[in-house]
């Protein structure tokens, strides 16, 4: 099963490093990671996508407690979130089905940030599965490339406290 | 002293840092990186430096001096190869959560990243084997850092910690001030265990017909051996150690059941198997301790007490997790238990499978047998001697064999399972620890690979016993090729490739013995015991072909056991 995860950290350099490696060291998947600065500046939040077992979430959700740079860490799996992605995808069009192209830019709300003679670059933004399908319609089209950003995600409304650094709840799971 | 708010140079506040640590000993080895540090060093006389001769001596040394003490071991080593000597060290500190500081010289700030020479990415290598580390990027920072890094090794559970100290933060000048507190946002260990969870634990404790204590190193290190022994003994409950928890209850102690897993006793994997409640204590059922998993403990009810929530849930899944300090959480759980289960029933269950089993080894052949070494060290130091084992077969058998008696003499690379370890981590013990033994125990393997450190035991004349095991084999490798290999000994055999030991030793300047006479062994060894004047070298010539028994095969559930090899060589 897919977790999210969302762990925010010592806005430091080595911190990303030190989750990255704990990942590959402990043999998790790390489907994707992305970080940015929060609010306050010392801080960066992490969104981490992966997948595995109840057992094994409760290992990482653990693992990354232990870091010394985290600072919180929450999962976001099966929590009310704000998922969003972002993808830049770069497809090949003809005369012909240029209007049809653009209809569905429309229906995904997606913007066109680039265009050439044999090209358009499509910018999209959404939940990973909005996304999916997106990909899945203009593959047909032929997508010459394309980069997606790995999703960043928070609780909708009032945070959710779980998994808190130090708190002994953890210890129940 | 330099008080508060003085300026000093960076290389002058990391001696003022040392000092306020309340550090002894440096253990380290100069390099072009650290001439700053050993300029000042040359005027220091209450912290004092020993000269290695190999860095990884040094993390050993820092190592042995932090489990025989307790206190926080320190490694100061030059840039590039210094530091990256010093790798194995750490991550075998890391891997046995020994408490101890690596400071590694560094390049100067501006050539970081340039490849520059003697630059390696210390960082980077240590990541994954440090509890934390750090790069001082800036002479402000040193002082915090130096404290946080000291922190950090001790607290929670404890591990290696190292600090990069560029060349040119060692010149810079700024105003020093030593922090009084620590605050790192992302590090609150629970100390205190969880209160309801530990009324659950002794509600189920109180009613077990079969309860066993599992206790290893995180015992000893949160020195609750005494927690311990009151505990086990008020209730009557047996107890297995890990071999990082021997000493943890007294072995000559009834309820001791000495050591579980790999090359544990038949009656304390027996326990094990058939326990209805286990209580693990600061052990962290390592691989070599449970076998298969899936086998492990089966019908027990399984209580895990741990400093690190890692732990728990990591190998094998458990009924009833409690973080925290074992020692806080035993006393609490001592409170708690109002009633005691009873466990006489059990008791006599176990004896027998004591009296079933026992441990033995050959005797009639007249052959030296390290097993016989090794009981006659136990009884000549009545199981209070610091006894530190290389890696191998002889450290199973020190293990099985050497009545530890108190905590804080098993010593040995358990995690990581380090040849090489125990003559320095030997010598790091004997500076920490003047008032007991300090016996270090190699076999012929391991003994090489850190030799050169019998120069540093012999300049400082430390009363190190040094005893050589020699079988003219990397005899635990041969013990598993024999039995899983086709007896294919490949590459195992060194008695073309072994030196003359009482020769080379000898050369350091060493008293050095040799026997393979199992009527001398006594003589030699009060000899040893009696020498004060520096160290002295055994060497025992043991039957070269022994192998250790019982043995739980790789695996394989620690239900199915290999008890012995019979003459001619078929196991039961
Ligand atoms: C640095 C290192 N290299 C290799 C090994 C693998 N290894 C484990 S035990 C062993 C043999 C040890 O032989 P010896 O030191 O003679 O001790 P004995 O088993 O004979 O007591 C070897 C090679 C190791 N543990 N550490």
């Amino acid at each position: 099963m897919k977790h999210t995860i969302s762990v925010l950290v010592e806005n430091k350099f080595g911190a990303l490093n030190r989750v990255a490696a704990m990942f590959s060291a402990r043999g998790f998947n790390l489907e994707s990671i992305s970080i940015g600065e929060t609010e306050d500046p010392e801080i960066s939040r992490m969104t981490i996508v992966t997948e595995g077992d109840e057992q094994i979430l409760g290992q990482i959700v653990k693992q990354l407690n232990r870091l010394i740079d985290t600072i919180k860490v929450l999962d976001l799996t099966g929590a009310l979130t704000v998922e969003r992605e972002l993808a830049l995808i770069t497809v090949f069009y003809q005369k012909s089905n240029r209007s049809e192209l653009i209809g569905l830019c429309d229906i995904f709300k997606a913007n066109v940030v680039d265009i050439t003679q044999k090209t358009f670059t499509l910018e999209i933004v959404g939940p990973p599965e909005k996304i999916d399908s997106a990909i899945n319609i203009l593959i047909p089209f032929g997508i010459k490339e394309m980069a997606r950003s790995g999703v960043v995600a928070l609780s909708r409304g009032e945070q959710l406290n779980r998994h808190k650094k130090g708190s002994s709840e953890v210890l129940a799971i | 002293m330099t008080s508060k708010g003085h300026t000093l140079i960076g290389a002058e506040i990391f001696f003022e840092c040392l000092r306020r640590e309340g550090v002894e000993y440096i253990f380290g080895y100069p390099g072009g990186a650290l001439l700053k540090i050993y300029e000042k060093l040359y005027d220091v006389d209450d912290i004092k430096h020993i000269l290695v001769r190999h860095e990884q001596g040094a993390t050993h040394m820092a190592e042995g001096y932090a489990r025989a003490t307790g206190k926080v071991g320190v490694v100061l080593v030059t840039s590039g190869p210094g530091a990256t000597n010093t790798v194995t060290g750490i991550a075998n500190a890391y891997m046995d959560s020994s408490p101890i500081v690596i400071f590694t010289g560094q390049v100067p700030t501006h050539l970081i990243g340039n490849d520059a020479f003697q630059e390696a990415d210390i960082l980077g290598i240590t990541r994954p084997i440090t509890k934390y580390n750090f790069l001082v990027k800036d002479v402000n920072e040193l002082a915090s850092t130096i404290r946080k890094a000291f922190f950090l090794a001790r607290t929670g559970r404890p591990g290696p910690v190292l600090v990069d100290l560029p060349k040119d933060v060692m010149n810079a000048k700024c105003t020093f001030e030593y922090p009084e507190k620590v605050e790192i946002r992302g590090y609150k260990p629970t100390v205190q265990g969880h209160t309801m969870q530990i009324k659950k634990a002794a509600a189920k404790i109180k009613h077990a017909k079969k309860p066993l204590l599992y206790v290893g190193g995180g015992i000893i290190m949160s020195e609750a051996a005494k927690e311990l022994t009151f505990f086990a003994k008020t209730h009557r409950i047996p107890v297995t150690m890990t071999l990082q928890g021997l000493g943890a209850l007294p072995a000559k102690d009834e309820l001791s059941l000495g050591m579980l897993g790999m090359h544990g006793t038949y009656w304390a994997n027996q326990a094990v198997n058939n326990c209805d409640v286990l209580i693990a204590l600061g052990a962290r059922f390592d691989d070599r301790v449970t076998g298969k998993t899936e086998t492990f403990a089966t019908q027990a009810y399984k209580i895990h007490v741990d400093i690190d929530p890692t732990a728990i849930d990591k190998n094998v899944l458990v009924d009833l997790p409690i973080v925290g300090d074992v020692k806080h959480i035993l006393s609490e759980l001592s409170v708690e238990m109002t009633e005691s289960p009873d466990t006489e029933e059990w008791l006599k269950t176990i004896q027998a499978w004591r009296e079933d089993c026992p441990l033995v080894y050959e005797t009639e052949d007249g052959k030296l047998r390290t097993e016989y070494v090794i009981e006659q060290i136990s009884e000549k130091t009545g199981g209070e001697a610091i006894v530190v084992a290389d890696v191998g077969q002889h450290q199973m058998w020190i293990a099985q064999y050497y009545q530890f008696n108190n905590p804080r003499l098993q010593i040995s690379s358990a995690g990581l399972g380090t040849m090489g370890f125990s003559l320095p981590a030997a010598i790091g013990a004997a500076f920490g620890v003047q008032d007991k033994p300090v016996i270090s125990i190699s076999g012929d393997g391991g003994f090489m690979m850190n030799i050169q450190e019998l120069v540093t035991a012999a300049y400082h004349k430390i009363p190190l016993k040094i005893f050589l095991i020699n079988n003219s084999y990397l005899g635990m490798v041969r013990q598993w090729q024999e039995l899983f290999h086709e007896k294919k000994y490949s590459f195992t055999d060194l008695s073309e490739n072994n030196p003359d030991y009482v020769k080379v030793v000898a050369s350091f300047g060493i008293p050095a013995f040799s026997t393979d006479n199992p009527n001398e062994v006594s003589e030699l060894l009060d000899k040893a015991l009696a020498y004060n004047e520096g160290p002295i070298f055994v060497e025992f010539k043991v039957a070269r072909e022994d192998m250790v028994f019982p043995m739980v095969p790789a695996g394989a559930s620690i239900s199915d056991m290999m008890i012995k090899r019979l003459n001619p060589k078929t196991l039961v």
